[in-house]
């Protein structure tokens, strides 16, 4: 069998050109627009402007890690990576959980019209992320919302509740689409593993927790790891929201203080904020990846 | 005995937990329709009616006016965004489903040498946030003088490494070597088998890549926020933030931006519907492996 596989294997090497046409096109995009971008940041990470007097030309040189110095002693931009690391620790969990709960109760015998309720829960992601930001918008307003009851009470625009009231946009768009990664994952699990459980008396709630939650575990990590790329990321719906309140400013998450600080233009000091940002996000959904991983092991 | 025990395990449950779980889902539904359905009703009202009805239900429904007076508003800049948000996500994900199908096949059936090491290098690419290269493409098109081109919004958006390792998961698991062994002895290329027989076995897979970067590319924003200044290459999404930051100079606006809202959410809704049989299948198998 080994052998006869081996031997299909070497085989497979006799077709460069079917190779070349299957991963020409992917390869040569993948280089162009990921792996040229990413050390084209680098580099320009690495230079610095100089100037001979105040008013004279500009030129860049290479400047080493300066502008990592730069980073590293700018407040705003590490203001803003604890804001969204804030943010993700209360929105992630919050959503995820949400998200479990509705993808477990679809898959019980506890609920009728399931196929209404996946459709109801799955709908806000047909919205892209600017135009879920333009109706909360209208939906936190003080006077024009449909809850002035709320609203006219309580700021969700002022500084203090922005940032949960972007929350609550994040959420509102990514629950249905994180309960159906979970809820696909439990469909594939075959009923008869807790047929006996069920024989044996045991609840809806009990079959969930000790039986459906340790299988789905994988599409779990999955949507944390996307859930926590997309929340450093965080762009759209603060930069939305900065036509409804002064409360966001232009460094509020990373993403708008590399906006704003390539807008300066400073772009050496914003494409170190990019590869400092992208390598934190590695680092933290490669951590939540072992961490999973090692709890399985266990 | 064993009728009291299936007996036991047949019955219903209580009818506290089931009217418990179905209070939570029609809470839920409530939170995610209600907005929806605010944009929808807003749509329809006229200037006046927007500030002195019921935010939650209908005045005079004047929906069609006022998707007529978008029509004609700046000579029907809005249709040419939808036109062009159309062409970017439908176009960037059908080019972007091909290439990564067939990337994905490849590296699922042929050994070559540095097979693992460029799937990892792939892998690694699902890990980058796409914003982090909206800087970096910027400074790079800008080197050709290509900002503020159809091509600086769309060629980025035909790479999908989360296609590749998805296309990659499905084709191991679902196309079988003698198949494509069979086809070989059949004489067909190795091209062709992929097209004629591949293609077919892995079709859920690629209606899942082809939703999830039609979403992504519909949806992306920073991309055209920095790179384009010609409004009449704008996306839906860029067009409608503009003119939303525009509400508080030009009032009338607002009402251009609701109704524009509520006819730019319609093809995402339309894709999903038409094809949820193919990617609710197709979903599960990233989140298993």
């Amino acid at each position: 069998m080994t052998a006869e596989t081996t031997a299909r294997r070497r085989k497979g090497i006799r077709h460069p050109a079917a190779l070349a046409i299957f991963l020409g096109p992917f390869g040569l995009l993948f280089a162009l627009f990921y792996l040229v971008p990413i050390g084209y940041a680098v580099y320009q990470s690495l230079l610095t402007v100089e100037r001979e007097g105040t008013f004279g030309k500009a030129t860049q040189v290479f400047g080493g890690l300066t502008q990592y110095a730069q980073v590293f002693q700018n407040e705003a931009f590490w203001a803003a990576v604890l804001r969204v690391l804030t943010f993700g620790v209360v929105q992630v969990p919050v959503m995820l959980g949400v998200a479990l709960l509705l993808a477990l109760l679809l898959d019980s015998p506890l609920v009728k019209g399931k196929k209404f309720f996946r459709l109801a829960f799955f709908a806000p992601y047909a919205v892209p992320g600017v135009i879920a930001a333009i109706m909360w918008g209208f939906l936190y307003s003080p006077k024009l919302s449909p809850f002035t009851a709320i609203t006219g009470q309580v700021d969700f625009l002022g500084a203090d509740l922005v940032l949960w009231a972007i929350a609550n946009v994040v959420t509102w768009v990514y629950v249905g689409y994180n309960m159906l990664i979970i809820y696909s994952a439990l469909l594939s699990i075959p009923t008869e593993i807790y047929e006996a459980a069920r024989l044996d008396g045991a609840s809806q709630a009990r079959i969930a927790w000790s039986i459906k939650i340790p299988l789905v575990r994988p599409a779990i990590t999955l949507t944390a790891i996307f859930s926590i790329i997309g929340t450093l990321q965080l762009l759209a719906e603060p930069q939305v929201f900065k036509s409804f309140t002064s409360a966001v400013t232009s460094t509020f998450t990373p993403n708008l203080a590399i906006y704003s600080t390539a807008a300066v233009p400073n772009v050496n000091l914003a494409a170190a904020f990019s590869v400092v940002l992208a390598l934190f996000t590695f680092a933290l959904s490669f951590g939540v990846l072992k961490f999973t991983q090692r709890k399985d092991d266990a | 005995m064993s009728s009291t025990v299936s007996t036991r395990g047949a019955a219903r449950e209580s009818l506290l937990s089931r009217s418990a779980a179905m209070l939570v889902m029609l809470i839920c539904a409530f939170y995610f329709l209600v907005p929806i359905w605010w944009l929808f009703v807003a749509s329809t009202k006229d200037r006046s009616q927007f500030t002195t009805t019921n935010p939650l239900w209908f005045g005079d429904f004047n929906l069609f006016e006022n998707i007529a007076n978008l029509a004609t508003y700046r000579d029907g800049i809005f249709f040419r965004w939808m036109l062009n948000s159309i062409l970017y996500a439908g176009a960037g994900a059908l080019l972007a489903t091909l290439f990564s199908t067939m990337a994905g096949y490849a590296i699922a059936k042929y050994a070559f040498r540095g097979r693992e090491a460029a799937f990892n290098i792939i892998l690694g690419g699902v890990l980058v946030p796409a914003t982090a290269l909206a800087l970096p493409l910027f400074l790079l098109f800008s080197q050709i003088g290509a900002t503020n081109t159809f091509w600086s919004v769309f060629l980025p958006s035909l790479v999908s490494p989360f296609g590749v390792y998805l296309a990659r998961i499905y084709a191991s698991s679902s196309v079988p070597d003698e198949i494509i062994e069979a086809a070989r002895i059949d004489g067909a290329g190795e091209v062709r088998t992929f097209f004629t027989v591949a293609t077919r076995l892995m079709a859920p897979a690629m209606v899942t890549i082809f939703l999830f970067q039609f979403v992504s590319i519909w949806n992306n924003f920073f991309l055209p926020l920095i790179m384009l200044r010609d409004e009449e290459l704008f996306p839906v999404t860029m067009g409608l933030y503009v003119w939303n930051t525009q509400v508080s100079q030009i009032p009338e606006i607002r009402a251009y931006v609701i109704v524009g809202a509520l006819l730019s959410i319609i093809p995402l809704i339309i894709a999903f519907l038409g094809l949820q049989r193919f990617w609710r299948n197709g979903l599960g198998a990233g989140g298993l492996k």
